[in-house]
């Protein structure tokens, strides 16, 4: 990874990688986590050969039928095949989901760095405007910019990806903070090395671990608020088939008695949000030491 | 100095009146401790924290243990009245204090012994306090459970023990919170809690180690002063021989979990027997050079207690190893002077430990830290 | 203290301007005409100069910030394009609602938080602890508006236990209010217990594992009282923060079990303006919002100081 001659804790990062992904898979609830992952993507990649229907085929005979054997999910109002639409679904919320995050962990990362590495007033100005933007409320403030943008797919992940940024700034400011005065940081300072070198080559890789547990946590945040956007109605528009706005149509329909609409999509934002979480939860544990001692310490207790 | 301070020990009840007569029938001993086990369950395996310890401790007396962090030496003394998280903790053995074992009673059974019969002044007194009561409320909560006092007895109470302990206008005091006093003056208040209920025995674990060379020489001549006043045998807990020469009567050396010898000061610093003994004297400072760090002198570290070695647990480490059943058994405690054991199968003659000590100390005589103390 | 309270209070306020200066620029990011897209088929000219000239539209962009900011800060967020209803008093009418519903929600959090998170970290890797730890994973994960139509679809379609719907105001009908608040306050309350769980159960790890708590311990104190004052009490100092903070965003973040419940409250007033691109209630429902998250900031860090010594001597 490091091609310098000072000793870094980032030189053994290969091996490190090997003990996390090890520490993550004897962790049963993150490698479960893994496991729905890895489905949903697999879905979300080869919607098309796997869903029985398009998500656009309606059959008008065939309205608000519940489960059946050619409707695993039932059908909607349209007569729509809602187990179709939720795998087509899975596709529109991991795109959100990836495409926010990848905004604010970009954004955010960049802020973090800069704040934290150069300190002085560049650090107060950019971290001041994080705490701004970080006193609104999550959803308020996703609102407030898809109303100004107009709700569509992409300004849903723009929306998104702007909310969640001052989390990554912080996070990685202080994580900067912390190894900016190690000794193989000033080392390299030292030798003249520029700062962007020193950034990309010694700082980033140590502040990678909160970085990587936060983009976890985040993508099921991000989901989590797609989905609530949708819901609202200024988040993904139809007929593109996300949950939340399968979720808005479903509501309307409960008084009919079609339970079905509400509950796989929902059931699905929740398996997606879970699996995130504990990955993101084991993904923490295993990349810090300390939290590891005591999870282990746990074991024993068990 | 102390005019209304009862007496430690004896006055309090039929089961301290009765520690006279103690296993060893000695007539003043109030502490006696008997293959004294603790292991911990963990992932990795069992591990054998302690490892059949025995002592015994006399009314007044100071006894050191000393050992390198994880040798066992704190959870042996936490582990008497169950300080340790159980399970995964497992404490064996008999720890006599008056005629009651105190291993065989339950959490709850022990309570009555906590603070009350056993007092403890733990190492960091940055965190040995609450920092959101005030130390009179953290300094009476003890005596009025234990002692029954009224609110305004624990508190004149409570002034009197700071006072002992050295803390100018005390009576001002009381509703002060933590973070107003420094470091030294904290551990004083520690002190004062751990005194505050008269036990017969003070547990003081690393009490010193966290502080300035100054104040650990005036806390360590304030404990001894008070121990002579107030007649409770002292445990002291340390990973500094240095300090151990100037307040202990008698030193436990541990390693691994086990005694590896055992002698009165004296004999100790004059005739080291176990070659970990000459190492840790070999690499004490020069004299009035408290060296707060972990002693480092010795090559290697100690082992894990869920791996020990098989024989002598420190042939590792050993640079006099030459028996060969150093490797494979483990070697008993043997007398080798009265009141002296060693658990080795080389006994370091005396020349070569003097050669040891010598290139590194300017005496073997213990250092006399009360010359330094001030008490107020 | 004082000191404190007023630097803190500054801080805020200092935020409040740069969350001002957010909200008004978000507004005028909008592209186009707002007042034309707002009046949209209902064009009227003199109409639309009115509102013009009421909303400032015409001056220079720094001029208009600070004449807002000014009127903002008399109590003046303007009128709305819709309704010609004074955006404030808009605020007020739907802001009982929104409390009410808050209040109940973290009231239920509490309910949840509090002994789950406490039990579950002094039986640390019992039974207990693990049904509290699920029950938060679960808590954290479920998207609420779908919880909320799954309550609905139980307790309102199903058992017919509770309307599925609606507010009522306690002042006119308080059964009928209560019946109306349970289920959206359960809803609310599950997601905030869960979050308040995790964060009450660390909280009470960390206070457990403090040295102090230990020297509690070796002084003979009975368990249950070592519980109360040196591991709860101090405890509470983090699980108040968080409490408060959960207050903040529920304030603020309702927006979606509104929506579910059709509960009449300022997130839904926000969430309708946005709809009918009615520019002055957003932006002035924006402005409440975060502002009430800022003061109930200040107040709980206030609350934070005085339950510590250490800040409080400051």
């Amino acid at each position: 990874m490091s091609d310098t001659t000072l000793q870094q804790p980032s030189t053994r990062s290969r091996s490190r990688g090997a003990e996390t992904w090890s520490a993550l898979l004897s962790n049963k609830l993150a490698a479960a986590g893994l496991v729905v992952l890895v489905l949903l993507v697999l879905a979300a990649v080869f919607a098309d050969v796997i869903a029985p229907y398009g998500y656009t085929d309606s059959d008008l005979t065939r309205r608000l039928q519940p489960p059946s054997a050619s409707y695993w999910f039932g059908t909607d109002e349209l007569g729509r095949d809602v187990l179709s639409r939720v795998i087509h679904g899975a596709r529109v919320s991991l795109q959100v989901g990836a495409v926010a995050v990848g905004i604010s962990l970009v954004l955010g990362t960049t802020i973090g760095l800069v704040a934290g590495y150069r300190g002085g007033w560049i650090d107060a100005v950019l971290m001041r405007a994080m705490d701004i933007l970080f006193s609104f409320p999550v959803v308020l403030l996703a609102i407030a910019i898809v109303a100004v943008l107009s709700p569509s797919l992409v300004n849903t992940m723009i929306a998104i990806g702007i909310v969640f940024t001052p989390i990554f700034a912080r996070v990685v400011r202080g994580s900067v903070l912390s190894v900016r005065e190690e000794v193989y940081v000033r080392a390299a300072r030292s030798l003249g090395a520029s700062d962007l070198r020193i950034l990309g080559r010694h700082v980033l890789p140590n502040v990678a671990a909160p970085i990587i547990v936060q983009t976890s946590l985040s993508l099921a945040f991000a989901i989590l608020t797609e989905a609530a956007l949708s819901y609202l109605g200024i988040g993904v528009q139809p007929p593109r088939p996300a949950w939340g706005l399968m979720l808005l149509d479903a509501q309307g329909f409960i008084p009919t008695g079609a339970w079905w609409m509400s509950i796989f999509p929902g059931l699905a934002i929740f398996l997606t949000v879970m699996a995130l979480n504990l990955v993101g939860d084991g993904l923490r544990d295993a990349l810090d030491p300390r939290q590891r001692s005591v999870i282990q310490a746990r074991g024993a207790e068990a | 100095m102390s005019g209304q301070h009862p007496p430690a020990g004896g006055a309090h009840g039929a089961a301290a009146a009765a520690s006279g007569a103690g296993p060893d029938g000695g007539a003043d001993l109030v502490l006696s401790v008997r293959d004294l086990e603790v292991s911990f369950g963990t992932k990795r395996g069992t591990a054998r924290v302690v490892r059949g310890l025995d002592y015994d401790l006399a009314r007044g007396e100071t006894l050191a243990i000393v050992g390198e962090s994880g040798s066992g030496k704190s959870v042996s003394t936490l582990a008497l009245t169950k300080l340790i998280p159980i399970p995964p903790g497992r404490v064996t053995g008999t720890a006599h204090l008056g005629e009651v074992d105190l291993i065989g009673l339950s959490e709850q059974e022990l309570l009555p012994y906590r603070g009350r019969r056993i007092g403890f002044v733990f190492q960091d007194p940055m965190t040995s306090l609450n920092p959101v009561h005030t130390i009179g409320r953290q300094l009476t909560e003890g005596m009025r459970h234990h002692l029954r006092l009224s609110e305004a007895d624990a508190r004149d109470r409570a002034v009197d023990l700071l006072r002992q302990v050295g803390i100018p206008g005390a009576e001002h005091r009381l509703d002060d919170y933590p973070h107003q006093f420094s470091g030294g003056m904290r551990q004083r208040v520690v002190i004062a809690i751990g005194l505050s209920c008269g036990p017969d025995v003070l547990v003081a674990d690393e009490a010193t180690t966290a502080l300035d060379v100054t104040t650990q020489a005036q806390l360590v001549d304030l404990v001894g002063q008070l121990q002579a006043d107030l007649g409770m045998a002292v445990i002291w807990i340390t990973h500094d021989l240095g300090v151990v020469a100037g307040i202990a009567d008698r030193v436990l050396v541990m390693y691994a979990g086990e005694v590896v010898e055992q002698a009165s000061v004296e004999e100790l610093f004059a005739r080291p027997r176990h070659p970990y003994t000459v190492g840790l004297l070999a690499s004490l400072p020069v004299l009035g050079d408290f060296d707060r760090d972990e002693l480092t002198a010795i090559p290697g570290l100690p082992p894990s207690a869920t791996d020990l070695p098989p024989g002598c647990s420190f042939h590792p480490r050993c640079t006099f190893r030459d028996d060969p059943r150093c490797e494979h058994e483990r070697p008993p405690l043997r007398e080798v002077a009265p009141g002296h054991r060693v658990r080795s199968f080389y006994m370091v003659p005396e020349e070569e430990a003097r050669h040891a000590a010598a290139s590194e100390r300017v005496a073997v005589e213990p250092p006399d830290v009360r010359d330094q103390g001030v008490v107020s | 203290m004082a000191r404190f309270a007023l630097r803190r209070s500054a801080q805020a306020l200092v935020a409040l301007l740069g969350v001002s200066i957010v909200v008004f620029a978000l507004i005028h990011l909008v592209p186009g005409d707002p007042v034309r897209t707002a009046l949209g088929t209902r064009f009227d000219q003199d109409l639309y100069e009115a509102l013009v000239a009421r909303a400032g539209l015409d001056q220079p962009i720094v001029v208009q910030y600070v004449d807002w900011l000014a009127r903002a800060a008399m109590g003046d967020l303007g009128v709305s394009f819709r309704t010609g209803q004074p955006v404030t008093a808009a605020l007020l009418e739907r802001l009982p609602a929104t409390m009410l519903l808050a209040a109940a929600a973290l009231l239920v959090g509490l309910v949840i938080a509090l002994p789950a998170g406490i039990l579950s970290a002094v039986r640390q890797g019992k039974p207990i602890d693990y049904a509290a730890s699920g029950f938060a994973q679960i808590g954290v994960s479920v998207p609420d508006f779908w919880f909320g139509l799954l309550l609905i679809l139980i307790f309102a379609r199903g058992l017919g236990w509770f309307p599925p719907s609606g507010y009522v105001s306690p002042l006119v009908d308080p059964v009928e209010s209560l019946r109306r608040l349970v289920l959206p306050a359960v809803t609310a309350g599950v997601v905030t217990g869960a979050i308040l769980t995790r964060f009450v159960r660390s909280s009470v790890l960390e206070a457990m594992g403090a040295e102090h708590v230990r020297l509690a311990r070796a002084k003979g104190l009975p368990e249950r009282y070592v519980l109360r004052h040196h591991v709860l009490r101090n405890a509470w100092i983090p699980i108040v923060t968080v409490t408060g903070l959960q207050l903040a965003t529920l304030l603020g973040g309702i927006v979606v079990v509104e929506v579910v419940f059709a509960w009449p409250g300022l997130g839904r007033l926000a969430l309708d303006s946005v709809q009918r691109r009615d520019y002055p209630v957003l932006q002035g429902a924006v402005l409440f919002m975060a502002l009430a998250f800022l003061v109930v900031n200040v107040l709980v860090d206030l609350l934070y100081a005085r339950l510590d010594p250490r800040i409080r001597a400051s």
